[in-house]
């Protein structure tokens, strides 16, 4: 096995394996180094009981790019994206709100809530997809450097510029409002029935520490609806297999472009000589050694773990320490012997084949928003659960389920305890919360995993288990992620880059950084 | 409009209400409102789907070997009992006249199926062979489970077709009633088609749906299973050609060569089938006007086409299966851009998250690789789009023709 490489990558999650992808691609003697006996970081599938494979962490597609499904040729490997028709919201009366993929129908039920809704609803997907339209681009660009007076930097600010120019005023201003609002002054302009409301205020708190009347919320809100399944924003897909299936297939693929996939080899520093990346040193005392070194893990552990400090500008290190991680987000996995029964629907199970999205109103989202605020995980959780075998059954054994639960809020920094204290109790609340709108649901749980933000960090390594990496916050976007200057995945250290979620454009499975840093490599390495 | 032997279990089950007429009976168009997820099942799980429309022939006798042998292009006495064969019949200037499925049920007997009547047209070149050609078209209803699950789905109705190899056929029985399995079907997936006489059709049909229940086993309608066959390369008959018999001009006749089906014309056997004299000429002189080939968009160049115009590229639901014109080069760009041929199905593919299609091009454009440009209406004017000639299948998985040695999958 020979010890010197022109690239090395650290982490293999997503955009490590992308990264190394591009990379080999291009004909560079590629590396990836993933500290775990698996690759995937926090898009894994795994089969904790016999026959049930659980999506520990991430569990949905939508933003990831599909210039990389082309360029990597991922379907040739094994990438197969099952569309998600349906979405359920269950009610705490008892109803429900149903969506398919028919409008017509949509509108009648949507109606039963409200008709002034069922008509806003076209007119509020209409401005939305008008602003993820003119957004789109900006998720396939290195951003330009704000900081930077260099012509060509200028020049991009300046294109930056004229593309908001040339936007209808309207799109203008719903996307100013999207980046610096809250999601509910939106939605309460658009609709009157709390359960439209609930429903899409939902996406405006996933994986942040806002609730839908925080302002921020609306950014969040924004990015979950720029996602695309064929051309359609704000579709989610589901990968054959969980994302641990779509990791594999990358891996394929990186590895069938050239690139090497070591495991359990745990980079301990990057070799630093003369301001330049020289390479690598693992936890086992070996040395790895090439002039372009990635990191694909977060922006607190590629400049404060892997080199010194001490090496880097005091602004930079300052704005990496006051990055806000503060994950609030949890999984809760179940294998069951039967899909949940829903009793306004007795018997039906088509009903499962997207998202169940529990949070019936704004104000039902806003109060699971307050315990965290103090400290404590809500007592009436959100919950993004799926019954993923209703789309794939070979997740789980024939006739067996697999639910995966998303769950707020669980902030990592609990007030009077700590999450190895607390594990099971939020188990409980989720599972009791669920059958509350589900009963009976408990007598079929066959497993059950729970996933706290401090699980999140020990397994996968993502800074206080923040699933995006650092938060999806507007001063850490764009020109700022993950700090003024150095958003164009390049670092102080000549040689050294970073390529994961918490560059641009964000987390969400978009493998965005890790196509866009090889590509910021390869134009370094030409010039 | 009549309905299938199937038609009672089956409607209830159409969500959309939606139906397409089929040679006179009524096909689900599409069962549920996502056809992009109904097609999916054929790759990911299992399809269930109504093809009971079909003609269907028993053809039985002494001769029965030495007519179809004169009459169908591919030589069926290659095909031993227990097999099927996919061929096509042509007319006598070497133009095809239909395609489909033939079954070797005994030595003097086989199952032909077609989409349109043939009852006249072969009865016509018995002579006075001693064969005898039956309408069974009422008799029997044919089931497809099609997808990486359909033998899982088998296997707990009857052991006898997980040893079928592609193309084998098994009399076996599913719920106590006899059936005919044939590991055949138009998804390019694994699959099966069972044939089952009409008043059996209902408890063999809730007997698959039973069997089918773990494996999220989904009716598809028509609209995914022409996307399926797509993917697979497979030709649709009025679509991608039409019947010579009914041709009006040269233009719609086309030879099994230029179809992309000379392989079935055999070698130089000595085979008086009808068309070969025509077949001979063309291979001989090649004088084939085109050959049927696969493109495929460049993803991004559609993509930006779109954009350039203020609007979101189109791809779930894009299924076209009227022509497309081909040209040389962008004829926006060069207005001595020529035009070079067509496509005949063009659809969006969720599997293969490209946009893809069956073309007609002329034979120095033929090879893989070679670029053509498609014309496609842009905010209401014509554009035009780089693609690419491909082989086909455009989807290919191993397991379609895998053995499965009597397992499951």
């Amino acid at each position: 096995m020979t010890n010197t490489y022109d690239v090395i990558v650290i982490g293999g999650g997503h955009n490590g394996l992308v990264n190394a992808a591009y990379l080999a691609r291009a004909g560079l003697n590629t590396v990836v180094l993933e500290r775990r006996g698996v690759i995937g970081g926090a898009a894994l599938t795994e089969e904790l009981i016999p026959g049930f494979h659980f999506t520990t962490f991430s569990y949905a597609l939508s933003l990831l790019r599909p210039d990389i499904v082309h360029d990597l040729e991922l379907v040739k490997h094994g990438m197969m994206v099952i569309p998600m028709p349906t979405t359920f919201n269950p009610m705490e009366n008892g109803d429900y709100l149903l969506l398919g993929p028919d409008a017509g129908e949509n509108y009648h039920e949507i109606a039963r809530h409200s008709k002034h809704d069922a008509e806003a609803y076209h007119d509020y997907n209409t401005i939305m997809d008008r602003v993820c339209q003119a957004v789109k681009p900006l998720l396939d660009e290195v951003p330009p450097n704000v900081v930077s007076d260099d012509p060509a930097e200028l020049a991009r600010m300046a294109k930056l510029a004229g593309h908001l120019r040339s936007l209808d005023p309207a799109v203008l201003h719903m996307l100013v409002r999207l980046i610096s609002g809250s999601a509910a002054d939106i939605l309460d302009e658009y609709f009157e029935s709390d359960v439209v409301k609930g429903m899409l205020a939902s996406s405006s708190i996933i994986g942040s520490k806002v609730g839908p009347r925080s302002q921020g919320s609306g950014l969040v809100l924004l990015f979950h609806k720029l996602g695309e399944i064929d051309g359609v924003f704000g579709e989610w897909g589901f990968h054959k297999g969980g994302n641990g299936g779509f990791t594999q297939a990358v891996g394929r693929a990186a590895q069938a472009f050239g690139a090497e996939i070591r495991l359990e080899a745990s980079v301990s520093e990057v070799i630093v000589k003369d301001g330049e990346a020289a390479g690598v040193a693992l936890d086992s005392g070996e040395e790895l050694y090439a002039s372009t070194v990635v990191s694909a893990l977060d922006p607190r552990r590629t400049f404060t773990q892997f080199v010194d400090p001490r090496d880097l500008p005091t602004d930079l290190v300052t704005a990496v320490d006051n990055l806000k991680f503060q994950g609030t987000s949890a999984k809760v996995n179940f294998a069951l012997d039967a899909p949940p029964n829903y009793p306004a629907l007795d018997g039906r199970t088509d009903i499962y084949r997207g998202f169940i999205n529990i949070g019936p109103s704004m104000d039902y989202l806003e109060r699971a928003f307050d315990d965290a605020k103090y400290g404590h995980f809500s007592t009436r959780p959100f919950i993004d659960a799926c019954v993923q075998t209703m789309l794939d059954p070979d997740m789980a054994p024939p006739g067996k389920h697999i639910m995966s639960c998303f769950i707020q809020y669980a902030p990592y920094e609990l007030a009077d305890s700590d999450w190895d204290t607390e594990r099971d109790n939020l188990g409980d609340t989720v599972q009791d919360t669920i059958e509350s709108f589900f009963p009976g649901f408990g007598d079929l749980v066959i497993h059950r995993e729970v996933v706290t933000p401090l699980d999140i960090e020990r397994t996968v390594g993502l800074t206080e288990g923040n699933i995006f990496a650092a938060e999806f916050l507007t001063p850490q976007m764009f020109l700022f992620r993950p700090a003024p200057g150095w958003n164009q995945y390049r670092t102080p250290i000549n040689g050294y880059y970073q390529c994961g979620s918490g560059t641009h454009p964000g987390g969400c499975v978009m493998g965005a950084p890790g196509r866009l840093a090889a590509r910021q490599i390869l134009g370094d390495l030409q010039a | 409009m009549r309905t299938t032997p199937f038609h009672e279990r089956l409607a209830p089950l159409n969500q959309t209400h939606l139906w397409h007429h089929w040679a006179g009976y009524l096909v689900a168009d599409k069962y549920q409102h996502s056809v992009p997820f109904e097609y999916l099942a054929t790759r990911n799980s299992v399809a269930l789907f109504d093809t009971s429309p079909l003609f269907k022939y028993r053809i039985a006798g002494p001769d029965a070997t030495q007519f179809l042998a004169g009459v169908l292009t591919r030589d069926i006495r290659t095909c031993d009992v227990g097999q099927a064969h996919y061929t096509v019949w042509c007319d006598d200037g070497g133009y095809v006249l239909e395609d489909g499925v033939v079954l070797r049920t005994g030595d003097d007997e086989y199952l032909l199926t077609t989409a349109e009547p043939n009852l006249a047209y072969l009865s016509r070149l018995l002579g006075d062979r001693k064969v005898d050609i039956i309408d069974t078209s009422d008799d029997y209803g044919i089931l497809a489970i099609q997808g990486p699950h359909a033998a899982d789905v088998l296997d707990r109705l009857t052991p006898a077709p997980s040893a079928l190899a592609y193309f084998g056929l098994v009399d076996t029985d599913i719920d106590r009633r006899s059936v005919t399995v044939s590991r055949t079907g138009f998804t390019g997936d694994l699959g099966y088609e069972v044939w089952v006489r009409s008043r059996d059709a209902i408890a063999v049909c809730d007997a698959v749906l039973e069997a089918g229940a773990d494996y999220q086993l989904t009716p598809i309608g028509m609209q995914a299973l022409a996307m399926a066959r797509l993917d697979a390369g497979m030709l649709l008959i009025d679509v991608d050609y039409d019947s010579a018999r009914h041709a009006w001009t040269d233009a719609f006749r086309e030879t099994p060569i230029e179809l992309g089906l000379g392989w079935m014309l055999g070698g130089d056997d000595d085979r008086a089938y009808i068309g070969r004299l025509a077949h001979r000429r063309e291979r001989g002189q090649g004088t084939s006007r085109w050959k049927t080939v696969g493109i495929q968009v460049d993803p991004a160049a559609y993509e930006r086409l779109y954009n350039e115009e203020g609007l979101i590229a189109p791809k779930e639901g894009v299924y076209v299966d009227h022509t497309l014109s081909l040209y040389d080069r962008d004829f926006n760009a060069d207005a001595g851009a020529r035009y070079v041929g067509y496509v005949s199905s063009f659809m969006f593919s969720p599997l293969l998250k490209r946009h893809i299609g069956l073309a007609k091009i002329p034979l120095d454009r033929a090879a893989p690789g070679t670029e053509v440009w498609l014309e496609l209406m842009v905010a209401h004017r014509p554009k035009y789009v780089p693609a690419q000639v491909v082989k086909t299948p455009f989807y290919d998985p191993a397991r379609k023709t895998a053995d499965l040695g009597g397992g499951s999958t």
